[in-house]
C-alpha cells in the first residue's frame, strides 16, 4: 500500500489537525517508511500464531462496584485550557 | 401500484444500574452538578489505567442470557478511536467483531396477536460519553459526569416489519431490562436510547433497499411517529423516481417531522484495536450457569403464566406485564380477590388511567393492592353498585382510606331492601302515569327510564338487578 498526500490530509482531519502542505508530504514519506517496514514483517508466515491481543497471559481482572469520590470540579478543571463554572470549555462544536 | 414493506433494525443503548463508572470508581448519580463525578480514568488524563466493574460484566451477561443469547467464552474490549469533545481519551471503550459478551439471541413480541422472533445479533458492554451544551454562539461546553458510565448496547436484527413491531419490541427489551434491574428505562432521560435503522423494499423482495438511521427518539411516542414518518418518506422518494440516501436523520419532535443531520464530509474511520489496557474476559460455563440460575421470572413467561393461571386474556396479560411493580401489584390484589379479571380489568382502567393522567408511578399509587382487593369485595358481595364503587375509588386515590371506611362514612351501602325500593319504585310510575303506559304498551326502553329514576332518587345507591325484578314483577301483575 502506498499512502498519498491526500489520504494524510484525511486522517488529518479525522484526528482534528490542520496540517501544511509541507508537513503532508513530510509525513506522506514518513509513513511509507513505516509501512515499507511492515511489508518486511508480513513476509513472515504468521498463518500458525493465532492474534495476540495483550502481551501480558492475565484474564478476568475486575474492580468491585464501589463508588469512591474523585477530583473536585476546580481540580478536574486546572489544567483545562478554558473553563467556566465547573464546566470544561472550548470552541462551538456544530452538530454533526 | 408497488407495495411496499419496511425493514427496521434496532440499536439500543441501555445505561447500566450501577453505583460507580465502568473503568473507575466515580459515582453514577443523575443529575448531580457538573464535573463533580469525574477522575483521572474517566476525563483520560495521561498514565490513568482503567479496571473493568465487575457487576457491569454481569449485568450485560444476565440481560444477554435473558434475551437467549449465546456467551462468548473469550470476550475482550476494543478501543474505537474518535475524536470528539464528549470523548476526552480520544477514543471509547467498546467491543467489536464476534467476541461480544452475548450474541445470536432473540426476543418474542406479540403484535396483532401474531407471536414474533426478533433476532439478537449482540449485546455488549462499552462506555458512555460526557455531555456537550452549546450555550453561546462562539463556545460549547463539557460536562464529564457522564463520561466512563457503564453502557450496554443490544443491537436487533432487521427483523422488524413496522413502526408497531418496533415499538412493541422496545416495550419488551425495556420490561426485560428492567425486571433485572439493569437499567431505569428511562427514555426521557436518556438512560434508555434507541437508534433505528430504516428501508424498504417492494413487499416479497428479499433484498434489502438503502437504509436511514434514525435518532433523538426520546420517548415511546417519538419512536413510533418517527418511524412512521420516516417510512413513509423513503415510499414517498423511491415512488417519485429518486433514490433513498444512507445518512442520519433527527427526529424534530416539536414539528413531528424527520430532518437530515448535517451530512458526513467523508466516512468515519473508527480504527479499532484490542485495549492493551484491558486483559480479556474469559466466561466458564460453570459462571455462566449460575447467572443463568440468578435470573428472575422475565416478562415474556410472566405474560404466560398469567394467561394460564388467571386465565386473562393475551392482552391482559401483556399489558400486566411491562412493569415487574404493576405485575407483583395485580398479583397481591388478585391473591386477595378471586375474580383475576375484574381486578385485571381495574388495574388496566381506573388504576393506569388515573395514575397517568397524575403522571405517577404504580409504587406513588395510595390505592394498595388491598385497598383495591377489598374493594371489589364490596361490589362482589353486593354492598356496592359498580357505578358507586367508581366514586369509591377515586376518594381512595386521592386520600388513600380504606374502601369499607368511605362507604361507612358517605353513607353509600347499596340499597338492598326489597321494601324501600318498591316504595321509591311505586311513587316514581306513580308520577309519571304516561311513561308507565307506554311500557307496558310495549316500549321497552323505558325500562331504562324508570331504572335511572330509582337509582336518581338513591343517589346511584340502589341494587340495580333488584330493581329490574321489581319493574319486571308490576309488569307482570
Ligand atoms: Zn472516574
Amino acid at each position: 500500500m502506498r499512502i498519498t498526500s491526500e489520504y494524510v490530509g484525511q486522517i488529518g482531519r479525522l484526528s482534528r489537525l490542520a496540517l501544511t502542505d509541507a508537513e503532508k508530504e513530510r509525513l506522506t514519506t514518513h509513513l511509507n517508511a513505516i509501512l515499507a517496514h511492515f511489508e518486511r514483517l508480513q513476509e513472515l508466515d504468521t498463518t500458525q500464531v493465532p492474534p495476540t491481543a495483550h502481551s501480558i497471559p492475565m484474564e478476568n481482572v475486575f474492580r468491585d462496584d464501589t463508588p469512591r469520590p474523585g477530583l473536585t470540579p476546580a481540580e478536574a478543571t486546572a489544567a483545562a485550557p478554558e473553563s467556566a463554572e465547573d464546566m470544561f470549555v472550548g470552541p462551538r462544536i456544530v452538530e454533526t | 401500484m408497488t407495495e411496499f414493506e419496511a425493514v427496521i433494525g434496532m440499536e439500543v443503548h441501555a445505561e447500566l444500574l450501577t453505583a460507580s463508572k465502568m473503568f473507575c470508581g466515580c459515582p453514577t448519580t443523575f443529575g448531580a452538578a457538573p464535573n463533580t463525578q469525574v477522575c483521572p480514568v474517566c476525563l483520560g488524563l495521561p498514565g490513568s489505567l482503567p479496571v473493568p466493574n465487575r457487576r457491569a460484566v454481569e449485568f450485560v451477561a444476565r440481560t444477554a442470557l435473558a434475551l437467549h443469547c449465546e456467551i462468548s467464552p473469550r470476550s475482550i474490549f476494543y478501543r474505537k478511536n474518535y475524536y470528539y469533545p464528549d470523548l476526552p481519551k480520544g477514543y471509547q471503550v467498546s467491543q467489536y467483531g464476534d467476541d461480544p459478551i452475548g450474541r445470536n439471541g432473540y426476543i418474542e413480541i406479540v403484535v396483532g396477536g401474531q407471536t414474533r422472533r426478533i433476532g439478537i445479533r449482540r449485546c455488549h458492554l462499552e462506555e458512555d460519553t460526557g455531555k456537550l451544551f452549546h450555550v453561546s454562539p462562539q463556545t460549547s461546553e463539557v460536562d464529564y459526569n457522564r463520561s466512563g458510565v457503564a453502557l450496554m448496547e443490544i443491537v436487533s436484527e432487521p427483523d422488524l416489519r413496522s413502526a408497531e413491531e418496533a415499538r412493541e419490541y422496545l416495550v419488551q427489551l425495556r420490561a426485560i431490562l428492567t425486571y433485572l434491574g439493569v437499567c431505569d428505562g428511562k427514555m426521557e432521560q436518556g438512560s434508555l436510547r434507541c437508534e433505528p435503522n430504516i428501508s424498504v423494499r417492494p413487499k416479497g423482495s428479499a433484498a434489502f433497499g438503502t437504509k436511514t438511521e434514525l435518532k433523538n427518539l426520546n420517548s415511546f411516542r417519538a419512536v413510533s411517529r418517527g418511524i412512521e414518518y420516516e417510512i413513509e418518506r423513503q415510499v414517498a422518494v423511491i415512488r417519485a423516481g429518486g433514490q433513498v440516501t444512507q445518512e442520519t436523520w433527527r427526529w424534530d419532535e416539536t414539528r413531528q417531522v424527520t430532518a437530515p443531520m448535517r451530512s458526513k464530509e467523508f466516512e468515519q474511520e473508527y480504527r479499532y484495536f484490542p485495549d492493551p489496557d484491558l486483559v480479556p474476559m474469559v466466561f466458564t460455563p460453570d459462571w455462566v450457569q449460575t447467572q443463568q440460575e440468578s435470573l428472575p421470572e422475565l416478562p415474556r413467561q410472566k405474560q404466560l403464566r398469567f394467561q394460564e393461571q388467571y386465565g386473562l386474556p393475551a392482552y391482559d396479560a401483556q399489558i400486566l406485564t411491562e412493569t415487574r411493580a404493576l405485575a407483583d401489584y395485580f398479583e397481591a390484589a388478585a391473591a386477595r380477590h378471586a375474580d383475576a379479571k375484574a381486578v385485571s380489568n381495574w388495574v388496566m382502567g381506573e388504576l393506569l388511567g388515573r395514575l397517568n393522567a397524575a403522571s405517577l408511578d404504580i409504587s406513588e399509587s395510595k390505592v394498595t393492592p388491598e385497598g383495591l382487593a377489598g374493594l371489589l369485595d364490596l361490589v362482589a358481595n353486593g354492598t356496592i353498585s359498580g357505578k358507586i364503587a367508581k366514586d369509591v375509588f377515586e376518594e381512595m386515590f386521592v386520600s388513600g382510606k380504606a374502601p369499607e371506611a368511605i362507604v361507612q362514612e358517605k353513607g353509600l351501602t347499596q340499597i338492598s331492601d326489597e321494601g324501600a325500593l318498591a316504595t321509591t319504585l311505586d311513587a316514581i310510575i306513580a308520577a309519571n302515569p304516561k311513561e308507565w303506559e307506554a311500557l307496558k304498551g310495549g316500549k321497552e326502553q323505558l325500562t331504562k327510564f324508570f331504572v335511572g329514576q330509582v337509582m336518581r332518587a338513591t343517589k346511584g345507591r340502589a341494587n340495580p338487578q333488584l330493581v329490574n325484578d321489581l319493574l319486571k314483577q308490576r309488569l307482570a301483575s
